[in-house]
């Protein structure tokens, strides 16, 4: 992530809180949004606001109503309930072709009997831009998207990745105020997806115009966004950077989704505003937790630890009075910069420990069938309600 | 090279034979000098000298190419609106009833379409005083009426198979609908408007049952005069004239099919040349 995009998410973050002096406008404003289609609600009373500069995620599994949301930015449906505002002006029931904002189709959606430059004109043209002045902007994109020698090409003569790039030129050609982008690197193999990316969010900084991009791959979304918005079922369920979608889930769900996490679950025993612990069954200690959460004694909560945030030894740990059990390594995955491990804790539950490979040794100090402590810091917990 | 066993052999002679004895036998005796059909008298172009000289069957001809010309332009205009409904309305209540009735002049028996439409143009000319008589007008339409069915199938299933957003890229890129259709749907869909013109031309082409109910005393049709000859018994003209219809279908399909293997050569030779230069970045 570059500084600019950090110092564009401290800047949403103070104006979130309205404590900012340099206050940022809100480009898309989504207020109290329901699309249902019959019986079947796609998109359930969302609320959003995505400001000028943002690179935005709507994250989801499929058919959590990511793509209907994106759709009706782009104006394809219409809401059900609630109004979207774009720059400030009411676009709830504005047709497509009459919007301020394009969007990069997941399949591409190609005029297959236009060339490229034919392709990348055809918004200019609509909007009755004057042909020099057309042929410039054509050149200017084809150019930005490293393609200005294929210009004579039809799209079919075009490989995956240029395809791509023509779909992202041809969204750009009209400088929308948002560009909308569906599953954007969804049809690209691994190594062409992790180039692009990058190559995306330098576009996107160097033209400073507004991204939302639907995607299923949070790893996409955690190293292309400057925010994030999971969804599930039709509602949001949290807005954040992906650093505190990652590190402060506010719910099961989020923590399962952004990431791989092991989910400990057991009732309220103590609560206090620095500290809360928890029982839980399947270790033979308590879970301390370093921060207060609201919620009252007994009732049952989730401790959520991420794998690479638990450590692994032969050695029990200095202080066994919480955050710890025993097990038996079952299972070693090895993913070259680190390794993944499997422990079957004495109670029967399996946690996953990532370790980084930090030698060459291809004896790994621990083994199948080792007897091991897991534990954890306090801080390095976080405990969520549902 | 595969062992094949006698039977299959057979099997695809027989099956062949089937198919092509009978216009074999037709185009050879298209050739033959004798007068009697049946009875080889030597080789001769000698009928088709006659063929070129017989003012009803070339009148004929001419009448029919351009009823079909005609009747083919306006089932591809009306089967396109349809198809057009078909693939891109949406759910709505009847849709069901909607493409049945559409499709229903396919299983009619020709003979109640035929009289049905005959019964509508009596009964117009009663009212309005049009169509005056039956002509190439009415046959015109009566073609129209059948042809359509067919070509709404086609454009219909080539509009399903074509990937909506391409229409909604257009529309998020400024072009109102008007426009989407025609900048857009139209061109791609343009080969299924071609094979569906050419399919209502054919079908123009060779009817009989229905035309012989819309058709006038001035305005028959060549397969008209055609069956009515061969009543009077089977002249060598006519073997001509089939061998000549043979010939120019041949020869249509041949290029369509050279023409079409072209381009798909050289769209796999783009596409290599496209997936080269990937790998060398």
């Amino acid at each position: 992530m570059s500084q600019q995009a950090r110092s564009l998410q401290d800047q949403v973050a103070r104006t979130e809180k309205g404590e900012a002096s340099d206050l940022l406008k809100p480009l898309i404003q989504i207020e109290g949004v329901t699309k249902s289609f019959g019986d079947f609600v796609a998109v359930n009373n969302v609320s959003l606001t995505i400001y000028q500069g943002e690179l935005f995620s709507l994250l989801g599994g499929s058919g959590c109503g990511k793509t209907t949301l994106l759709r009706m930015l782009a104006g394809f449906e219409t809401p059900t309930s609630g109004r979207i505002l774009i720059d400030g002006q009411d676009m709830t029931r504005v047709p497509p072709y009459e919007r301020p904002v394009n969007m990069m189709f997941q399949s591409y959606a190609l005029f297959p009997h236009m060339t490229v430059e034919q392709n990348v004109a055809f918004g200019l043209k609509q909007d009755g831009l004057p042909r020099d002045q057309v042929r410039q902007r054509v050149a200017e994109m084809l150019d930005l998207v490293e393609l200005g020698h294929l210009g004579r090409r039809k799209p079919h003569e075009l490989s995956g990745g240029q395809r791509q790039r023509v779909a992202l030129a041809r969204a750009l050609a009209k400088r929308p105020k948002v560009l909308l982008l569906d599953e954007p690197l969804g049809a690209l193999d691994k190594k062409l997806r992790e180039r692009t990316q990058l190559e995306l969010v330098n576009i996107q900084e160097n033209l400073g115009i507004t991204f939302v991009v639907v995607t299923h791959d949070q790893e996409e979304a955690m190293t292309m966004s400057t925010r994030v918005a999971i969804m599930n079922q039709g509602r949001i369920l949290q807005v954040d950077t992906p650093h505190a979608m990652y590190e402060y889930p506010n719910t099961r769900f989020v923590a399962e989704f952004f990431g791989s996490v092991n989910i400990f679950e057991g009732p309220l025993l103590e609560d206090e505003p620095g500290h809360v612990v928890i029982g839980c069954p399947d270790l033979s200690v308590p879970i301390y937790v370093g921060h207060g959460i609201s919620s009252r004694e007994g009732a049952t909560v989730y401790a959520a630890v991420r794998p690479e945030k638990i450590a692994l030894s032969k050695e029990p740990p200095a202080d066994a009075t919480y955050n710890t059990a025993t097990g038996v390594v079952e299972d070693i995955v090895y993913l070259g910069g680190e390794s993944t491990y499997l422990v079957r804790l004495d109670s029967g539950r399996l946690v996953r420990v990532d370790l980084q490979n930090q030698t060459r040794s291809s004896e790994p100090e621990l083994t199948w069938h080792d007897r091991v402590h897991v534990s954890w810091e306090h801080s390095n917990v976080v405990v969520v309600t549902s | 090279m595969t062992n094949r066993s006698p039977f299959l052999i057979s099997a695809l002679a027989f099956g062949f034979a089937f198919l092509y004895v009978p216009i074999l036998l037709l185009i050879v005796f298209s050739f033959n000098e004798s007068k009697l059909v049946t009875v080889w008298g030597g080789f001769s172009f000698k009928w088709y000298g006659e063929l070129f000289q017989d003012e009803q069957l070339l009148g004929a001809a001419k009448i029919s190419l351009l009823i079909a010309a005609m009747s083919a332009t306006l089932a591809t205009l009306l089967g396109t609106m349809a198809g057009l409904i078909m693939a891109r309305f949406g759910r709505f209540k009847g849709r069901t009833l909607f493409s049945g009735m559409i499709t229903a002049p396919m299983v009619m028996p020709e003979v109640i379409t035929g009289l049905a439409i005959l019964l509508m143009f009596v009964v117009l000319e009663e009212l309005t005083g049009w169509p005056d008589g039956r002509g190439i007008t009415t046959i015109t339409i009566a073609h129209t009426t059948f042809a359509m069915a067919y070509v709404t199938i086609v454009i219909q299933s080539r509009l399903s198979q074509m990937d909506d957003s391409v229409e909604e890229a257009a529309m998020d890129l400024g072009a109102r609908p008007l426009k989407v259709f025609f900048l857009i749907t139209l061109p791609i869909i343009a080969p299924a408007l071609v094979s569906g013109w050419l399919l209502a031309f054919t079908l123009s082409l060779d009817d009989l049952v229905t035309t012989s109910f819309a058709a006038g005393p001035s305005s028959s049709t060549l397969p008209m005069v055609v069956f009515s000859s061969v009543r009077l018994g089977v002249t060598p003209k006519i073997n001509a004239l089939a061998t000549i219809v043979v010939g120019l279908a041949t020869l249509a399909i041949v290029m369509a099919g050279y023409i079409m293997h072209r381009q798909e050569q050289q769209r796999k030779r783009a596409m290599q040349r496209a997936l080269a230069e990937q790998d060398a970045l």
